[in-house]
């Protein structure tokens, strides 16, 4: 089982960011048109208004949590004074409450795509394959508290962080750190990379795009230059 | 530039600030700014615009980019009209808007399709046969014929190509002329004005083989039979420009916004500058908004209403005042100074026929036609005089006919309208009332069947003896109930009383309260007489389409005719149903029916072929006596409708087809071998009983339609009135026809048509259709050819609504493998001529006419209707029966002279509507204009007719509409008849021709010509009977002028003479079906009304995915709030109605908007959208008309007299529809139908 564990753990990694980067650059460039969050909204609001913002709510909390959690190296939370058990009681408490809301929110969504005629019709195998394939994944999220419940020291989390860091920093030897950790852990590693393979097929591209940058938007107005390479600038400025 | 790399420049994007940093400028990536661009560019426009029978004819540009077809807006460059009138542009509305999705869509034909099981049994005869012989072995084979005509409809297309589709219909085509005759092959195509040359493609090759083309507005119920009656006229009306000239715009029947819609602004241009309107509709239709008043009368009543109405206006404008304007033109323009024989019969005084000079014993001097020159008391002379116009000056003589207030000889006249000064006596008339007849759903009153009123008649010694005659005009007047001082009974003295046909009267039958009536009659008479005729009547299928609708007509015109409002600008009656002009007639003729090559063609009226050939009379359950008057006269009143529609056909007075019992291929042989020209051989063997016509028999073998062409319509899915009995009896597959026939519930059979106790199912041997979709028709046909759509061809389209014609030009090729009709029927000729040899070479067709309107047929019977089959009268060709004429059919060159003008042109040349002229001329234009034939044969050297292109300048070169050196001709014919100069209405334009590219470089306006009654100037709109009116020129009547009194003898025995009001009659589909078919829902019966559609034009666009989004996307009925309640309905059920005739599936409309009582369908909504399963069929649930049945009026089918005389399109019976009435339920379960076809459906 060793040589599965290394793919999986070792060089899978590699694969699908790959895929993920590439493929969204490739997809921006060529698919300008397909590149957006494909909004059933215009077809019915009913029971998106509550599964569409719960779902958002929720597993961006997780996502963030994720990165945040994973990514961060250790010797940080060690210089800040928090022990391994406390990360890891707020890793669970957090992420259990943001799953709770994502997985009323994609129960929602689910029901609404399979059940609604007309969403049905219209949705196509991407839509319907990328919203399982998240309930898949966020259900197993979920389980995974209960297999960490029974070790709240951290160490487990530990693996995993260093696991993550270790791929993101090309460093050897990430896949056996997660070798031996409960297979729900496993199956979640493996669904959420293999997101990443997918992502760029799926109308999840639109994280890309989301417009935070109007939060801090510098004016009300916003002009765009007639010419690609003004020179003169105040030549193109509008007039008041 | 990447768009990646552009997105991360983010930060440098900024150029600088303004508004003190509330804008920013940037220079981020501008090219997506280009998608937005490009949506709204294109390489070219090209003009088009829509061949669908609707009248708009609207001039479009359709935008192609890269080939495709991408959208359409509406032109605006139309030619302006004159200061002080709003223009024609822009024109259009959403349906035109969304047609180019059809191009692209699934809905449209691309490849030859047939049905799988006949090419399959074609394949493995042809692999072993020469082709009629491979056609031969598959149709006279029952197993083989019926494997494929028993699926039809059923699915089981396979593609075929071009050559192969060709060759079956050639070889069907051939087959059927040798074995059966070529007037066994038939076409139907409607609406020539929406595509002339698309028209004229089929009919001319039918025309050339010897095929029968099918009439249109008298089978959509559109054509109005009071036109023909009262002004010999088809019907002419004004453009739409013209209602800006009203002072009054009445709007009865007719749902202007809804169905005229490109025209509509007229109608609110019209409002805004002051011009009053009454709306008259049973339901709250878009145009009742417009109205100052609506007006709601129940539907089918509004005859009673314009009774009513007739009333007000003769009472306060011509008894208890005369205005000098309305005395006028009634005495010049009218036949009310005319004079009607009386008659006793029973005791009873009667109104006969009117008085004829050859009454006289000198016959006041008139040696030519003396029987059909009509009479009038002269006030100047003081005695009877015989005055101009009437029909016995047109024909044998010349320069009398005309209006000018003359005598025959010369003496100018004083006609008097009223013999009230002048009367020897008054005398009670008897009149038939028809108000009293029980209905179900329709009020009657308790007057009695007949009515005598009181007339002042005067004395004449005539050749008969002593004879009591009476003006026209006071039988008119005691006919409305008028009292006038003379005594008696039932003559009103005030409008309160109950006698028809006063307002008080009408209020029981219409609902529509007293006062309102008087308001709309003084209104509207008010403004005529300060106006000199400004009134005018929009009126439409709300009132035609019911079985009495002469009575809603003639209704409204008398009270047009009372206020001189026919023939004035701004007056009038604008009749619009389905009737599209088809401006350059005289031109199209020819080429549309190969008169350049022989002449009679072939032409059926299509209500009274459908009516026997989809053996409907086998169902008929209304009987003579139902509609026979009270005071008809002696004569032969026996028998069923078809009896009458038999006896019309031999007389001479309606066409036939097929036409005789034998192959006329045959008879002229037959003839040869005997000795005799083939009219004395006709007309013995008739005589004698050997030889029979086709419609005394139309179940035999024999006299079954063979093969059947549809192009340019939906026969199956729109107009095919009965539609359940055409796909049982006509194609032979599973139907959903309820009721028994007669022979099943022991009804009064036909006296003569011959009974066959098992009715013929599947009488075609083949049915191909031609369109660019998948509509009804082709689902249920043998062959569905793919032909180009109004985007991919080139053709001409004119209208009743404005003076423009228009081109259909090519904006992209003919997609797939898709076609013009032109090229499709020159494919289909050139394939005949190669396999005629098989079996015909050069043929003499006997080909029998009717005696024809507008030629000196309609002279032929000016008397008593006899009837040579019942040894009244010898049976000469022509004159007692049908004329018999011998055409030459050359069918191996039958390509070749599809392609070539042929030499009639030069040697009879061209004319229409009773006058002639030459076109040598022409003909050496178009020669130099489209080339010659230089491919030896019999057609080398005359004018080509290759392309469409080539087709429409035949067209535009022959029409005085588009040619104003013909124009003169043409003006010049009809002075030497008239006797006065016209040629000035055209002069100005001699040097004008009209070419094909013109009128694609911008939209052009006709000019004036005799062919139409009205003219194109600088001073007035087109407006019908405007040259009656104002150059003198007769209505085309026996009078010559406008005739309220119809004296046929089957005119008076239906008491129809005068207009009167006559209920909806009782179809009798109810009774047999409503018990036995119960769902558990509750069921309601409510009368069934079918008016145009919000989201098509007839089926057109009903299947566009636009429309049907506008729409809820299929099929619905309206239902009123009260019935629905009754029935336990609500909004967007499925509802089923059904009767003996059939059943339909519909989603429910309740509405408001709806009376109760009334069940609305909006017509032609296609079967094959979103339609569910019928529970009372078990079939997939209907089409409108699967609830309806034709049933013909004996008026229409009079012939051989003066403008009741046959003319395609022209006269004839007519397929209405609105009397029917359905039972209506909520669906108790819905089945689409989506397994497997059941065992008996897929295997024979």
């Amino acid at each position: 089982m060793d040589y599965l564990n290394q793919f999986i753990f070792g060089y899978y990694p590699y694969l699908c960011l790959t895929v993920c980067i590439i493929g969204s650059i490739l997809r921006f460039e060529h698919g300008q048109y397909s590149w957006r969050s494909g909004s059933s909204q215009l077809l019915r609001r009913r029971q998106l208004m509550f599964g569409s913002v719960l779902f958002h709510v929720g597993i961006l909390i997780i996502f963030l949590g994720h990165l945040g959690g994973l990514l961060t190296p250790i010797w940080v939370f060690d210089a800040l004074g928090i022990s391994h058990g406390a990360k890891q009681i707020l890793a669970i408490v957090a992420g259990g409450f943001a799953g709770i809301l994502c997985f009323i929110g994609i129960v929602l969504l689910i029901h609404r795509r399979l059940f609604d005629q007309r969403i049905w019709a219209t949705s196509s195998f991407g839509d319907t394959a990328i919203l399982l394939l998240l309930f898949a994944q966020l259900s197993l999220g979920l389980l995974t508290i209960f297999v960490s419940l029974n070790h709240l020291d951290g160490q487990e989390m530990v693996k995993f962080m260093e696991w993550a860091q270790r791929i993101v920093t090309f460093r050897g030897g990430a896949a056996l750190l997660v070798a031996d950790v409960h297979p729900i852990f496993k199956a979640h590693l493996f669904l959420g990379l293999t997101i990443f393979l997918v992502f760029p097929f799926t109308r999840l591209v639109h994280m890309l795009s989301a417009p935070v940058w109007y939060i801090g938007r510098p004016g009300y107005q916003i002009v765009r230059t007639r010419k690609q390479h003004s020179g003169n600038q105040s030549s193109v400025a509008p007039v008041k | 530039m990447s768009h990646i790399l552009n997105r991360l420049s983010y930060f440098k994007n900024r150029v600088s600030e303004f508004s003190e940093g509330h804008g920013i400028l940037t220079k981020e990536d501008r090219t997506w700014e280009d998608a937005y661009r490009k949506r709204w560019q294109h390489d070219k426009i090209v003009r088009s615009t829509h061949g669908v029978n609707c009248t708009g004819s609207c001039s479009w540009k359709i935008y192609v980019k890269g080939g495709i077809v991408t959208w359409e807006t509406q032109q605006t460059d139309y030619p302006r009209t004159r200061p002080d009138l709003p223009n024609h542009e822009p024109r259009g509305c959403s349906r035109g808007a969304s047609y180019s999705w059809y191009l692209y869509s699934g809905n449209r034909l691309k490849h030859p399709l047939v049905r799988s099981r006949l090419l399959k049994a074609w394949r493995a005869a042809r692999a072993i046969l020469e082709p009629v012989a491979a056609w031969a072995s598959i149709v006279e084979n029952p197993s083989t014929r019926a494997s494929y005509v028993k699926v039809r409809g059923h699915g089981g297309f396979v593609r075929a190509d071009w050559t192969e589709v060709n060759e079956i219909i050639a070889s069907a085509n051939a087959y059927t002329a040798k074995k059966h005759g070529p007037d066994r092959v038939i076409g139907f195509s409607p609406i020539p004005a929406m595509s002339m040359v698309s028209y004229a493609a089929g009919s001319r090759y039918l025309s050339l083989l010897g095929g029968t083309c099918m009439s249109f507005y008298d089978w959509y119920c559109d054509l109005p039979p009071a036109s023909p009656m009262t002004w010999g006229e088809q019907t002419d009306v004004p453009e739409s420009a013209d209602w800006y000239n009203s002072g009054f715009l009445l709007l009865w029947g007719s749902n202007v916004p809804q169905t005229r819609t490109p025209d509509a602004h007229f109608y609110t241009e019209a409002r805004y500058k002051g011009a009053k309107s009454v709306v008259i509709s049973p339901d709250y239709s878009e145009a009742s908004k417009f109205g100052d008043m609506w007006l709601s009368p129940k539907q089918g009543t509004d005859a009673a209403l314009a009774m009513a109405f007739g009333h007000v206006i003769l009472r306060e404008f011509y008894l208890d005042r005369q205005v000098d304007y309305f005395q006028d033109y009634a005495r010049k323009y009218t036949d009310m100074p005319m004079l009607v024989r009386l008659v006793k019969k029973d005791g009873r005084l009667i109104p006969d026929r009117l008085l004829r000079a050859s009454d006289f014993n000198d016959a006041l001097n008139e040696e030519n036609n003396p029987d059909w020159k009509t009479v009038a008391f002269d006030e100047k002379a003081g005695r009877v005089v015989c005055p101009r116009g009437s029909i016995g000056f047109r024909w044998g003589e010349q320069g009398k006919w005309n209006l000018e207030e003359k005598a025959a000889d010369g003496a100018e006249t004083d006609l008097v309208i009223s013999l009230i000064d002048r009367s020897d006596d008054a005398a009670d008339v008897a009149f038939p009332y028809f108000g009293n007849r029980e209905h179900d759903h329709f009020t009657g009153t308790d007057h009695p069947d007949v009515l005598e009123r009181r007339v002042p008649v005067k004395r004449l010694q005539l050749n008969e003896g002593e004879t009591l005659v009476a003006t026209v005009f006071d039988l008119l007047i005691a006919n409305y109930g008028l009292g006038r001082g003379l005594g008696g009974d039932w003559a009103a003295k005030s409008f309160d009383e109950d006698i028809p046909y006063t307002p008080a009267w009408q209020e029981k039958i219409t609902g529509v309260p007293r006062d309102k009536v008087i308001a709309v009659a003084r209104g509207f008479a008010d403004n005529a007489e300060k106006t000199r005729g400004k009134s005018m009547v929009i009126l439409g299928a709300g009132l035609n389409h019911w079985y009495h609708m002469d009575m809603n007509y003639r209704g409204i015109i008398n009270m047009l005719v009372m206020c001189g409002c026919v023939g004035q600008s701004g007056g009038g009656w604008s009749h619009y149903v389905g009737q599209e002009k088809l401006r350059p007639q005289t031109g199209w003729l020819p080429l549309a029916f190969g008169l350049d090559w022989a002449r009679p063609p072939r032409q059926m009226n299509s209500t009274s072929f459908f009516y026997a050939h989809s053996d409907q009379w086998r169902y008929e359950t209304l009987e003579i006596d139902e509609i026979l008057s009270p005071v008809a006269p002696d004569g032969n009143w026996s028998g069923s409708l078809i009896d009458f529609n038999a006896r019309a056909e031999r007389m001479g007075w309606l066409p036939s087809a097929p036409q005789l019992q034998r192959n006329p291929l045959e008879i002229s042989k037959d003839a040869a071998a005997a000795g005799l020209e083939a009219k004395d051989y006709v007309a013995r063997e008739l005589k004698s009983g050997s030889l029979k016509m086709s419609c005394e028999d139309p179940d035999d073998p024999a006299n079954w339609p063979r093969n059947l062409f549809v192009w340019r319509s939906n026969l199956l899915g729109s107009s095919g009135k009965g539609h359940e009995y055409f796909l049982k009896h006509l194609l032979g597959t599973s139907h959903g026809v309820q009721g028994k026939d007669l022979g099943e519930t022991s009804g009064q059979k036909p006296e003569e048509v011959i009974w066959h106790s098992q009715a013929p199912e599947g009488k075609l041997d083949l049915l191909v259709s031609i369109d660019f979709r998948m509509s009804t028709t082709c689902v249920y046909s043998d062959i569905a050819l793919p032909t180009a759509t109004w985007y991919e061809k080139n053709d001409l389209n004119t209208s009743d609504m404005h003076p423009f014609i228009h081109p259909l030009s090519s904006a992209v090729d003919p997609l797939w493998e898709c076609k013009s009709d032109w090229d499709i029927f020159k494919g289909i000729a050139k394939s005949f001529s190669e396999i005629a040899p098989e079996v015909l070479g050069v043929e003499k067709d006997v080909v029998l006419t009717p005696t024809l309107h507008d030629t000196p047929g309609e002279l032929s019977q000016p008397f008593d209707v006899k009837d040579w089959k019942r040894g009244e009268v010898e049976p000469i060709p022509g004159k007692t029966m049908p004329a018999v004429a011998v055409v030459e059919r050359d069918y191996p060159n039958l390509y070749k002279r599809f392609t070539a003008l042929g030499p009639l042109m030069t040697k009879i040349g061209n004319g229409g509507k009773g006058i002639a002229w030459n076109t040598e001329h022409e003909v050496e234009h178009l020669k130099a204009l489209n080339g010659v034939v230089t491919e030896e044969g019999p057609t080398k050297g005359m004018p080509r007719i290759d392309s469409d292109i080539d087709a429409t300048e035949v067209i535009l070169m022959l029409a005085p509409e588009t040619n104003g050196e013909v124009a003169v001709k043409a003006w010049n014919a009809l002075s030497k008849l008239t006797g006065r100069e016209h040629a000035h209405l055209a002069a100005s334009k001699e040097d004008e021709k009209i070419r094909f590219r013109d009128i694609v470089a911008q939209p052009r306006k006709i000019i004036s010509s005799p062919t139409w009654s009205g003219i194109e100037s600088e001073k007035v709109c087109y407006n019908a009977g405007y040259t009656n009116v104002h150059e003198l020129i007769p209505w085309r009547t026996l009078t010559g002028r406008q005739q309220l009194y119809q004296d046929h003898l089957w005119m008076r025995a239906f008491g129809e003479t005068l207009v009167v009001y006559r209920p909806p009659i009782d179809t009798k589909t109810i009774a047999p079906v409503i018990d036995g078919k119960e769902n558990g829902n509750k069921q309601i019966v409510l009368n069934f009304i079918t008016p145009h559609q919000k989201w098509g034009i007839h089926s057109t666009y009903t299947d566009n995915l636009l429309m049907l989004t506008l729409s809820r996307g299929g099929p619905i009925v309206w239902l009123s709030e009260d019935d629905a309640a009754l029935a336990g309905i609500e909004d967007n059920d499925w509802v089923e109605a059904y009767n003996a005739n059939g059943a339909l599936t519909a989603r429910a409309v309740v509405s408001q908007r709806i009376k109760p009582g009334m069940i609305m369908m909006y017509h032609a909504q296609e079967k094959i959208v979103n339609v569910p399963g019928s529970e009372v069929t078990g079939k997939r649930g209907g089409i409108h008309n699967s609830v309806t049945r034709t049933v013909l009026k004996p008026t229409h089918m009079i012939g051989g007299y003066a403008q009741q005389s046959y003319g395609f399109n022209y006269y004839g019976t007519v397929g209405s529809n609105r009397d029917e009435f359905v039972i209506v339920r909520k669906m108790d379960k819905v089945d689409w139908l989506e397994g497997p076809a059941k065992t008996q459906e897929a295997v024979t």
